[in-house]
């Protein structure tokens, strides 16, 4: 018992540690983005005089003037349309190699599995000569491209983890059952494998809106510079001041769609789901 | 409903093995038609191919009038209940039996109707909204069945459905299954490798053994005149037992002392001596002292030291050794395998141990030697080598293993019913 005890409370200081290392600098970050332009270097963790201004300034100046809205929007279109399309073709791609035998499907899995740990700053030179002459620097189809290049070969793992979980005789009860190849895939798989499909979906989704490197050397305007980009072009209120305060307060607002996201879709990351469906 | 014919049909996987080899069967409309066999037989890739989930690789397969060998599962109009259930476990029980007639457009009322009237059958009413993860094993079997049985198809296809669920609730079931097949009429295939089931669910049963039909009958038929040693080991339980001996005219020597050859295998029997296996079912030897005198006259009477008794209240089982059992053929060895070598005693490798089953008045002990009784008039001989049944096939049909004519008539329809009347015990 005393031995329960002591292991107990070991285990607590050691998850204490690892909550406080995860969440201390989140906290400071929203301490920063709360404080006076003045007061910014003060050092103190809690705020001396709280203050919005510094999200204020972020939404000055309406869409035309504001150096934040443009980019958070094209943050969210492109994470968006690239988390979409990347889900879809994931998922095609992952049934057929869970569930066919087919010429080079080895090969199709060592391919994804070679871009994926592909390093991106090699790619990111020749990209930017491509984009230029196909004209689609600073564009969202310039991002949106590689984003899912690099995207694919992550959701196509973590869906053919979850489709190779699906019994094989609930789709072949479908079509028994009178479905055809794609009504079982619809009715029957996607429903099942909707656990994998948020995981996967969550995973490309914060992919693509953290990524710092293709954003920074693929655009040139807020046409598509995404926020994290954008960032890195924030000024302050004159030539020799930081803006470190609005810069904080722009990293507290990118995070809200995270963490909006991970907290809508977890109730669908249950496991069990299948369970009842065969015999074990 | 409709009758399905196989003609002909062979699976060859591509890596070259043939799963089912040139299979005949025609089951009649309505009947209820058992594949049976070890495992690996190539009765479940058989079952697929009915259903359409395996392609046909050579030969014809017809359901009712319809050649079905290209068309998808969906086309084909048949229902199948899988071995795992394979139920949808994100939709209600409701859901899951009304399914097929979403899919086939039925309108919504008539839905309603047929699911409720199929949750009644198979008391599954007050569970229509419950998922399948909170049912238990019987209820789901039951989802499982009722999901076949709206549809109302042409046929019930069934992939070891009981296998899953223990032994009680598996008895019940096959009363429920029967009882279900019976009432619906619904021409019905049915996948097991448990002979009891085979035995007591089927109006017909195919014995298939590395995908070659070996017998097509009657349960009994299967039981008393068994074409090959193959069939003759599978089907019953506990099995045959199996001696060698040596025929010689009208005698055979046997390890029980010299026996008079049943009238079935004299006129095949031939001139000069020559090798055979015997086969004895349990339930033809006997505690000798409790045999009348009008049944003695065919019982050859031996000594057994026994080894083993088993009281089951109406019966023993009891194990014996003899001298010179021992039986080495790849015949049986396959039974043997697939039984977990437990279930044919006399063809394990370096045990002979033989089994009977003796009425409940004979008084016996383990350990002690006593006079044992056999009914010559039930033994079976065996040719060693191709393992054919000596007295070839009581109806005189002449179907030979592979039962390959029976596609020309109806299955076993021509052998008649005469071998029902001699059900043995």
């Amino acid at each position: 018992m005393r031995r329960g005890i002591r292991e107990y409370s070991l285990w607590a200081i050691g998850e204490l540690l690892i909550v406080a290392g995860a969440l201390i600098p989140v906290l400071w970050i929203i301490s920063l983005s709360l404080k006076t332009p003045a007061t910014v270097a003060d050092q103190s963790f809690i705020p001396q005089e709280w203050s919005l201004e510094n999200y204020e300034t972020l939404f000055e100046g309406g869409i035309d003037d504001s150096p934040f809205i443009k980019p958070l929007i094209n943050s969210i279109g492109i994470a968006l349309i690239t988390t979409v399309i990347s889900i879809v073709l994931a998922a095609l791609a992952a049934y057929a190699i869970a569930r066919l035998d087919f010429p080079g499907k080895t090969l199709i899995l060592a391919g994804t599995l070679a871009i994926a740990i592909f390093p991106q700053i090699s790619t990111v030179g020749p990209l930017f000569d491509m984009w230029r002459t196909l004209g689609l620097y600073d564009t969202w189809p310039g991002l949106i491209i590689p984003y899912l290049t690099f995207s694919l070969p992550l959701a196509i793992y973590v869906l053919v983890a979850f489709f190779r979980e699906i019994p094989w005789d609930l789709e072949q009860a479908a079509e028994v059952d009178g479905a055809t190849p794609f009504q079982a895939f619809r009715k029957v798989i996607v429903p099942l494998a909707a656990p994998g499909v948020f995981t996967a979906a969550i995973l490309v989704f914060i992919f693509a809106w953290n990524d710092f490197l293709f954003a920074i050397s693929l655009t040139s305007s807020d046409a598509s510079r995404t926020v994290p980009a954008a960032l890195a072009f924030f000024t302050g209120e004159s030539q020799f001041t930081e803006p470190t305060g609005s810069t904080a307060a722009a990293a507290v607002i990118v995070t809200i769609p995270i963490i909006v996201f991970v907290l809508l879709f977890q109730r669908q990351i249950v496991s069990g789901l299948t369970s009842g469906a065969v015999k074990e | 409903m409709s009758e399905i014919v196989l003609d002909e049909v062979t699976k060859r996987f591509p890596d070259g093995t043939e799963a089912v080899k040139k299979m005949s069967l025609d089951i009649p409309d309505g009947d209820f038609v058992i594949l049976v066999g070890p495992s690996g037989c190539g009765k479940s890739t058989a079952l697929r191919m009915i259903a359409g989930l395996e392609d046909v690789t050579e030969g014809e397969l017809k359901i009712g009038d319809r050649v079905v060998n290209d068309l998808a599962p969906k086309d084909r109009d048949i229902a199948m209940v899988f071995q795992n259930y394979a139920l949808y476990p994100h939709m209600t029980v409701r859901e899951n039996m009304a399914f097929p007639l979403k899919l086939a457009h039925v309108d919504g009322a008539e839905i309603e109707k047929k699911v409720n009237e199929a949750a009644k059958t198979l008391d599954l009413t007050e569970h229509l909204d419950r998922k399948p993860r909170a049912l238990s094993g019987g209820q789901r079997q039951r989802v499982a069945m009722g999901r076949a049985i709206v549809r109302d198809p042409q046929a019930f296809l069934m992939d070891e459905p009981l296998s899953n669920l223990d032994a009680k609730l598996r008895v019940q079931m096959r009363t429920e299954v029967a009882r279900i097949q019976a009432r619906l009429g619904t021409t019905t295939v049915y996948v097991t490798h448990d002979q009891t089931e085979a035995m007591t669910l089927g109006d017909w049963v195919a014995v298939m053994r590395a995908g070659v039909v070996q017998q097509v009958g009657r349960p009994t038929e299967l039981y008393n005149h068994p074409t090959n040693l193959f069939v003759a080991g599978f089907i019953g339980s506990p099995a045959m037992n199996f001696a060698p001996g040596t025929l010689s005219g009208s005698k055979v020597k046997t390890p029980f002392g010299e026996l008079p050859v049943p009238d079935g295998v004299k006129a095949g029997a031939g001139e000069g001596e020559r090798d055979v296996i015997v086969g004895i079912r349990p339930e033809h030897f006997e505690y000798a002292q409790l045999v009348d005198s009008e049944a003695r006259e065919h019982g050859a009477t031996f000594k057994a030291k026994l080894d083993l008794v088993e009281s089951l209240g109406a019966e023993y089982y009891t194990y014996f050794h003899l001298e010179g059992t021992r039986v080495d053929s790849e015949h049986l060895s396959e039974v043997a395998a697939d039984a977990g070598l437990g279930e044919i005693p006399s063809a394990k490798a370096g045990d002979v141990s033989m089994v009977a089953r003796l009425d409940e008045m004979s008084e016996i002990e383990e350990g002690q030697e006593v006079e044992l009784s056999l009914d010559t008039r039930r033994i079976h001989m065996f040719d060693p080598e191709s393992g054919d049944n000596l007295a070839g096939t009581p109806s005189g049909d002449g179907a030979g293993p592979g039962a390959a004519k029976a596609a020309e008539k109806p299955v076993g329809r021509s052998s008649g019913e005469a071998p029902a009347e001699e059900s043995s015990s």
